[in-house]
């Protein structure tokens, strides 16, 4: 133990007058913190989840009348008649909630928070007040992202990627006036909050292991979580710079991204400046973004389907030099996101070359996940299916990336349908059911409670049906050339055969979002109501399971455990049970495998 | 189709009754549900993998069979061939990678569904194994590689030639404009500053001062020749936007301030394409949906909706604002000598300003 840690242990006995402030709101708790991403990065979910539900009605019929339209959007919708600034409003917003304050901030807050420390073995993170700090600073730019819906012309409506000179320019759009200035503030914020949670995520897992705990035996769900951390820090600052210098072209005159313009009857007096530099800004964030969501969700599968298999996770080095491979990769890839943005073609191959590499680690990734169930004792819990869920959308989304990620192939399929469906079944999904499983494996350790596993089957199975039903059929209306972020389809009588598939996502996505409810209810019905949970419920090897059910600052009483053995002794011969925790020493002659 | 959707509706909702059932039954059963699986969990469960494997497989079918109609619309420039072709073989090796693992991911998960008692094989490395499925798709994708960028090398190179036709697209809150060269075959120059010349009637900003711009025309309806190879010059005058030409296997963003360029030859005039069997079947289809639709209408004292006629589209694939949905122009491919009748009635820059 560190002497750090030893000094912080001393402190804690002193440390019994906590109020509910210093408890539940300014706590500097890993697992405090971690509880408030979560619940935090669910609020977002919902409304982001809704919205989309919203904008699915546009789509499966067209220009009608909903009275929940009237309910919801107000002056938006007159008549109940969804209008097309907030159409895409709403396409913007939820990109945006999605990706970055649910699977980047509610994935990635929450389990790098909670399972770091515990899973190391320290008593907390390196700094519990950055920690504090990176937590509201995220709260704060997702209440300046709510409060951006409010605002009398509209929140941001420029797609999540807000290229200029749309999103510049307030004569371009309703949506590019106060509405894209709170999100540009908002999303500085959270790229504040984002590098202080990476950066001490990464200090942590560097200097606080404890005894025995090397980094060759660290569980996939700390590389997983340490590797999206570096990404982080070394992409996020990017996004912060194209945000100001946008800030700045709205704000103060500037031309960094904007040249010969001419809107609403005026030239404006832009000069010199390209949209195109700002795409090679965002996307060399937002392409990293995409396995900063996955990783993780990478993470979880991997010990949850480990220790639900009891079995060791097949090829431990091979997983984590894919991850590492995928982490490198994924800074060198952005350009396929602009194949046909007017970017020297030569550069078009470039990227084509670096991205299709980005398959060979994910292959060898999803080929040890199936090894791995092979003659495994599948224990099929709820996590364990969200787990199986994950690999299976992985590999259905991640195959259409050869066809995207050659630039040859992209010029017909880009933004329209097909991307789509790719993006949402390998991150979306894929990184959803990652949180879930996440949650429904980690419930007890947060909450000391279980949740129900019958309603979490529930779940499982009919948002793994519909996800397939929503996101399938999507592929072949965008290789039809059905373009993505179209208000409506009618003005097009060439696509009015697609309209029957519309209206069969949006019956699917329909029933999706209300299975979410039955996860809503199990959460928090379990928080307060559930069975009481072991100490241990999954069997499980991974050194967080070695602590108190009840939350101690510090997280274990007396020591902290050493470490003797990697995470992975499920079903180890010789051994009596089907698991072997970290911490258990090796018995005389037992060998510790060579991994 | 409504029978479908019907049908799928009711399923989801049987099985999520019998779920209910199932999680009363279970609830009464007795008090020591652990809420960790049981054998009985994970036979169900299991079996319902298996299930769901067959799931996947009968919805990508369904899909082919219901919808393969839609996919990739016949192609209509000389490089569309080589697209569908790189196309078709990356979907087959998709199609067969995606058959495959899915089928050993769910297949394991129902066989080893759990037992107590049951005891999983210690398994935790083969080198040999990693490095075969490391190696091959190493050998596929630089395949792949190889094959596409020869593809995308081939359409992208641009080369200037007296043989083309050189067309400026003109992109604009919330529609298009085409620019010809006119009889000098060059573009006069031109810039968003010069817009309000002459009281707006300089559509696309031409330079007054460049004698090469006066016998440009400037059109609402893209005309080109058959077989002639056409070199886009894309512009913008206000925000991001993308010509999407779906038929020709053609895209290229505007962007204001910069000239794109893409180039492709149409190889079948509009005519042509309206009599190839898949396009007529498509449009009937449209014209009975039309149709279909229109019966409503009329009911509730609205007009009907005109019938369906094939032709090309240039449509925006860039968000552009408001109605960025129905920022369209239509182009229709005609021989040359019909593309020089259309030519002679248009007005020069010169002609219409004054």
């Amino acid at each position: 133990m560190s002497t750090a840690a030893q000094a912080h242990e001393e402190d804690h006995e002193h440390h019994h007058k906590e109020t509910f402030v210093t408890k539940y709101i300014f706590s500097q708790d890993h697992k405090m913190i971690s509880k408030q991403y979560l619940i935090t990065g669910l609020f977002m979910g919902i409304i982001g989840i809704a919205m989309s539900l919203l904008f699915r009605l546009q789509l499966a019929w067209p220009e009608q009348p909903f009275g929940i339209f009237e309910v919801l959007l107000g002056k938006w919708a007159p008549d109940g008649v969804m209008d097309p600034n907030v159409y895409l409003a709403l396409v913007t917003i939820h990109g945006t909630i999605m990706v970055f304050f649910v699977l980047t901030a509610g994935l990635s807050g929450t389990f790098s928070n909670l399972l770091i420390p515990l899973q190391i073995g320290a008593r907390d993170m390196a700094s519990g007040l950055l920690n504090m700090i990176s937590f509201w600073l995220f709260f704060l730019s997702s209440v300046i992202m709510i409060f951006s819906l409010f605002v009398e012309a509209g929140p941001a409506a420029a797609g999540w990627t807000v290229y200029p000179p749309l999103s510049a320019l307030p004569q371009a759009q309703p949506g590019s006036g106060t509405g894209m200035t709170l999100w540009l503030v908002s999303m500085a914020i959270f790229v504040a909050s984002s590098l202080l949670g990476s950066l001490n995520y990464i200090v942590t897992v560097i200097n606080l292991r404890t005894k025995g705990m090397s980094m060759t035996r660290l569980p996939l769900t700390i590389w997983a979580f340490f590797v999206t951390a570096i990404i982080g820090v070394v992409s996020f600052p990017v996004l912060l710079s194209a945000a100001l210098l946008l800030i700045m072209d709205r704000s103060f005159g500037t031309s960094f991204f904007l040249s010969d313009i001419f809107i609403q009857g005026e030239v404006l007096h832009y000069q010199g400046g390209s949209p195109v530099l700002y795409e090679h800004l965002f996307w060399f964030l937002g392409h990293p973004e995409v396995y900063i969501v996955l990783l993780p969700a990478l993470g979880i599968t991997s010990e949850i389907i480990a220790t639900n298999a009891r079995k060791p996770i097949f090829g431990y080095r091979a997983m984590v030099a894919s991850i590492l491979a995928i982490a490198f990769l994924s800074t060198i890839v952005w350009g396929h996101h602009m194949f046909i943005s007017g970017m020297n073609p030569f550069l078009g191959s470039v990227f084509t070359f670096t991205t299709l590499l980005i398959a060979i680690p994910s292959a060898v990734k999803a080929f040890n996940y199936i090894t791995t169930l092979w003659k495994g004792n599948l224990q099929l819990n709820p996590a364990m299916l969200f787990s199986i869920g994950l690999v299976s959308t992985f590999i259905t989304g991640g195959l259409t990336g050869i066809i995207l990620g050659d630039s040859t192939l992209d010029i017909n399929v880009h933004d329209t349908y097909f991307v789509v469906a790719h993006f949402h079944l390998v991150m979306g999904i894929s990184a959803l059911y990652g949180l879930f499983a996440g949650v429904y494996h980690w419930f007890p350790k947060m909450f000391g409670r279980m949740m129900n596993k019958n309603l979490g089957y529930f779940h499982f199975w009919v948002t793994a049906v519909c996800a397939y039903g929503v996101f399938f059929p999507m592929h072949f209306i965008g290789m039809a050339g059905l373009p993505r972020r179209y208000y409506t389809n009618t003005a097009f009588p060439y696509f009015d055969d697609l309209a029957d598939i519309n209206v069969l996502i949006t019956v699917f996505a329909l029933v999706a979002g209300a299975a979410q409810l039955v996860f809503l209810y199990n959460f928090i019905s379990s928080m307060f109501y559930g069975k009481e949970a072991e100490q241990n419920p999954w069997k499980s090897n991974t050194l967080e399971w070695t602590a108190p059910v009840e939350h101690m600052h510090g997280n274990w009483p007396g020591e902290i455990p050493h470490v003797h053995r990697w995470a992975y002794d499920y079903s180890k011969p010789g051994a009596e049970d089907d698991f072997i925790p970290q911490h258990i020493p090796l018995k005389q002659g037992e060998e510790e495998l060579q991994h | 189709m409504n029978v479908i959707l019907i049908f799928s509706v009711l399923v989801l909702i049987a099985i999520a009754l019998w779920q209910i059932t199932k999680i009363f039954e279970l609830s009464q059963e007795k008090k020591v549900n652990t809420q960790v699986a049981t054998d009985k969990d994970n036979d169900w469960n299991g079996k319902l993998m298996f299930a769901f494997l067959i799931f996947i497989y009968a919805l990508t079918l369904y899909s082919f069979w219901a919808y393969g109609d839609v996919l990739l619309p016949e192609a209509a420039s000389e490089h569309g061939g080589d697209y569908d072709q790189l196309m078709w073989i990356s979907f087959a090796l998709i199609f067969f990678v995606q058959t495959i693992t899915q089928a050993l991911l769910y297949y394991f998960s129902y066989k080893y569904r759990g037992e107590k008692g049951k005891k999983a094989l210690f398994y935790a490395d083969n080198d040999k194994l990693e490095m075969i499925w490391t190696i091959i798709p190493v050998i596929t994708l630089a395949g792949l590689i190889l094959y596409g960028l020869y593809t995308w090398t081939d359409i992208m190179t641009v080369e200037e030639n007296d043989e083309a036709l050189v067309v400026e697209l003109y992109a604009q809150q919330f529609n298009w404009k085409a620019r010809y060269a006119g009889e000098d075959g060059v573009l006069g120059d031109a810039n968003v500053r010069f817009l309000q010349d002459f009281d707006g009637k300089n559509l696309v900003g031409i330079d007054a001062t460049d004698p090469n711009g006066f016998d440009d025309v400037v059109v609402q309806e893209l005309h080109l020749p058959v077989g002639r190879e056409v070199i886009f010059k894309m512009r913008s005058q206000d925000v991001l936007h993308s010509a999407f030409m779906p038929h020709f296997r053609a895209q290229m963003n505007c962007v204001p301030g910069m000239i794109t360029e893409f180039a492709y030859t149409p190889k079948t005039t509009t005519e042509a394409m309206r009599q190839n069997p898949d396009m007529v079947a498509k449009v009937k289809k449209i014209n009975k949906i039309r149709v279909e639709k229109s019966k409503d209408l009329v009911a509730s004292g609205d007009t009907a909706l005109d019938p369906y006629e094939f032709d090309y589209l240039l449509l925006c694939n860039k968000v552009c604002g408001a109605s960025h949905y129905n920022m369209q122009m239509k182009i229709i491919v005609e021989s040359q000598k019909e593309y020089n009748q259309w030519m002679e009635q248009q007005q020069t820059f010169a002609e219409f300003i004054q």
